[in-house]
């Protein structure tokens, strides 16, 4: 199992928890705590029937007929956009608010990108009746105003943050700090595969309900459980970190992790990790991030909130080392024209992360025969203003 | 001797003081040292500035920012602080974040702290099991004493072990809290700082976090060899001279 995480809390040689002592207490427990949880019955059975009753799953892997005639192969989209709220991450405030309450713990706080983990987070908080405080980074207030209308909707506090690059980064930061100050009652739901050990192994596993359910969609439609090819845009990485699961082990399936380059590569204005980054740590965990030579965590830059943060979780880096994964990269423009054709040839209107996976189809080559899947992550309803702007619509 | 532990050989409440280097100015480390040994302060910590200070409030993530568009670098405070020991002599400890010290070299970074006479380090997010494992050797070698933190929710049973594996002395972290919040301490301060003196621990112990005053310092003094002062002076040269920071220390004991 080279890919699952060790008892340590590291994939290959990244991870670990690089935290201050103050937070020790709360990661210390649910390290010790959450396997046995999640792994429980009554957690289970609670968790299934509210992926299916509340957010609607299993999600279809529907035939994109349109789309696999223009690239001559076949093309399925796992529908993570129809989930409530519109996107996979619902999936993990799901089992982190279960996970929450059987912890005691009466108040969540959240970091967001794209607003939709704050929504997913707001959204569980308002059905179970828990507190909620979301950090944002000003700059994506702006830019996803939709989603922070809908998280104040939802009953939730979103708290701006002023820091930094005013992004998800400095969000981030913020929940953190938050923690720090209110480590008694509080639940810090990290929206990503990212943070100190246990998170990226536990928002994984409250995400490979993707890739197990295509699985199956697969051995039904195909008569075979493996793709081809598995692709899926990588912010932090939890929608990857979801559709790849069932198979890291298994080689015969080839992982693509699209990331998101921005201006371009050499632009100085880029958030692909995994060619400008290098090893290191960022909120709490040893992995890849951008960073200056001395090591100052560094501005990333994308078009889309969700993708916007310099770092990925430890799974991705060592996926990165070992070549498990391919690494490819779309620009604001390659991921933006990626979009609006999945709109005019499917009739579906993508996240702009999402446009990001569906950006690599143009980057890579594919046999008649080859079976695809790429994960449609979100919906682009949060996005529209940016579409409307960026093509004059 | 290092010269943490000759500092604790004396029977008075030390005060210690933490500046960001290269705030507010970039060259005002050296003075700012010299202001502080003047002010007849008995400890000081230097901030390395980081661009992410997760335990850090306001005050130091501001002042850390500034310090970084200042331009200053691991590299750059070294070369400042080349040849301090010809007028500083009391005890030097930088305190900043992990990544920085990783990405300039572990080793490195501790030779050349050996090399100016800096006596000891205070990282927050270097974890106790990976100081152990991977740099307790290193620092050992190089005789640099790494400071580590208690908090109120520190268990017993680590606290026992984070006082096995300290050097110099226990930073007492005085409340749930980021750096910066004004402490109340209040009850259960209190209680705090009772319990943990009452498990008479085998080494000194300084509080840190919240402290601003003559009455902070009191209260947190009570029960311990001393106290650390961080945003307060931060705040304090944000709005005077470097020449005033007499002024200053001498309000607090
Ligand atoms: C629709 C969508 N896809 C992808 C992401 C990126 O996150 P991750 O890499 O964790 O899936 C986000 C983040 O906000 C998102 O909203």
């Amino acid at each position: 199992m080279k890919y699952q995480v060790d008892d340590n809390g590291y994939y290959g040689a990244y991870g670990g928890a690089f935290i201050p002592e103050m937070l020790y207490p709360n990661v210390e427990r649910l390290r010790k705590e959450y396997r046995n949880i999640i792994e429980d019955d009554g957690f289970r059975k609670e968790f299934q029937e509210l992926l299916k009753e509340y957010v609607g799953r299993p999600t279809p892997l529907y035939f994109a007929k349109r789309l696999s005639e223009k690239y001559n192969t076949k093309i399925y989209l796992k529908r993570e956009d129809l989930c409530h709220t519109g996107a996979h991450k619902i999936n993990n405030t799901i089992g982190q608010i279960l996970l929450a309450k059987r912890l005691g713990k009466k108040r969540i706080i959240a970091e967001t990108g794209a607003g939709q983990h704050g929504v997913a987070t707001a959204t569980v908080c308002a059905l179970m009746g828990i507190d909620c405080f979301v950090y944002m980074g000003e700059v994506d207030m702006e830019r996803q105003a939709p989603n922070v209308a809908r998280m104040k909707m939802l009953g939730a506090e979103v708290i701006p943050a002023s820091s930094g690059s005013k992004t998800l980064k400095d969000a981030t930061n913020e929940a953190i700090r938050d923690w720090i100050n209110n480590p008694e009652d509080t639940h810090y739901i990290i929206g990503s595969v990212v943070g100190p050990h246990p998170y990226p192994d536990m928002v994984t596993q409250f995400q490979k309900v993707i890739s197990e359910e295509m699985q199956q969609q697969l051995k039904e439609k195909e008569g075979i459980e493996d793709p081809n090819y598995i692709i899926a845009c990588v912010g932090g990485g939890s929608n990857a970190a979801g559709a790849f699961y069932q198979y890291l082990e298994n080689e015969a399936v080839t992982l693509v992790a699209v990331e998101a380059a921005g201006k371009g590569i050499d632009s100085g204005e880029s958030a692909a990790t995994s060619v400008l980054g290098s090893p290191g740590v960022i909120h709490g965990s040893k992995t890849l991030l951008m960073q200056t030579e001395d090591g100052q965590i560094t501005e990333p830059y994308s078009i889309s909130a969700g993708l916007d943060y310099p770092g990925v979780g430890p799974l991705h880096a060592h996926l990165r080392d070992s070549n498990r994964a391919k690494f490819l990269s779309a620009t604001d423009a390659e991921a933006m024209e990626a979009g609006l054709q999945l709109c005019k040839l499917e009739g579906i209107i993508p996240a702009i992360e999402t446009s990001h996976a569906l950006a690599a189809l143009d980057q890579m080559s594919f046999q008649h025969e080859d079976i695809i899947v790429i994960n449609l992550s979100g919906r682009g309803d949060k996005d529209l203003d940016t579409y409307i702007h960026y093509f004059n619509l | 001797m290092n010269r943490i532990q000759q500092l604790f050989q004396q029977d008075k409440k030390l005060v210690s003081v933490y500046f960001t280097a290269g705030y507010p100015k970039l060259d005002d480390t050296i003075p700012i040292l010299e202001a502080l040994q003047e002010s007849g302060v008995d400890l000081v910590e230097i901030g390395l500035p980081y661009s992410d200070p997760l335990a850090d409030g306001p005050t130091i993530q501001a002042s850390a920012t500034q310090a970084l568009k200042n331009g200053m670098t691991t590299e750059l405070l070294f070369q400042q602080l080349e040849l301090i020991r010809e007028k500083i002599h009391i005890p030097l400890i930088l305190m900043g974040y992990f990544n920085p010290i990783l990405q300039f070299g572990v080793e490195k970074f501790c030779k050349r702290c050996e090399a100016i006479g800096i006596d000891g380090i205070i990282l927050p997010d270097l974890p106790l099991e990976v100081y152990l494992n991977d740099f307790k050797e290193l620092f050992e070698q190089y005789d640099l004493f790494n400071i580590l933190l208690i908090t109120p929710s520190t268990s017993t049973e680590r606290i026992r072990m984070i006082d096995q594996h300290t050097k110099g002395f226990l930073y007492m972290v005085s409340s749930a809290s980021t750096t910066g919040k004004q402490a109340a301490f209040g009850s259960s301060q209190r209680e705090y700082f009772t319990r943990i003196d009452a498990m008479k621990l085998k080494h000194p112990k300084l509080v840190g976090f919240g402290i601003y005053d003559k009455n902070s310092f009191q209260a947190a003094t009570e029960f311990a060899n001393g106290a650390i002062v961080g945003s307060a002076y931060i705040k304090f040269l944000t709005e005077n001279p470097i020449g005033e920071t007499s002024s200053f220390v001498s309000k607090l004991r």
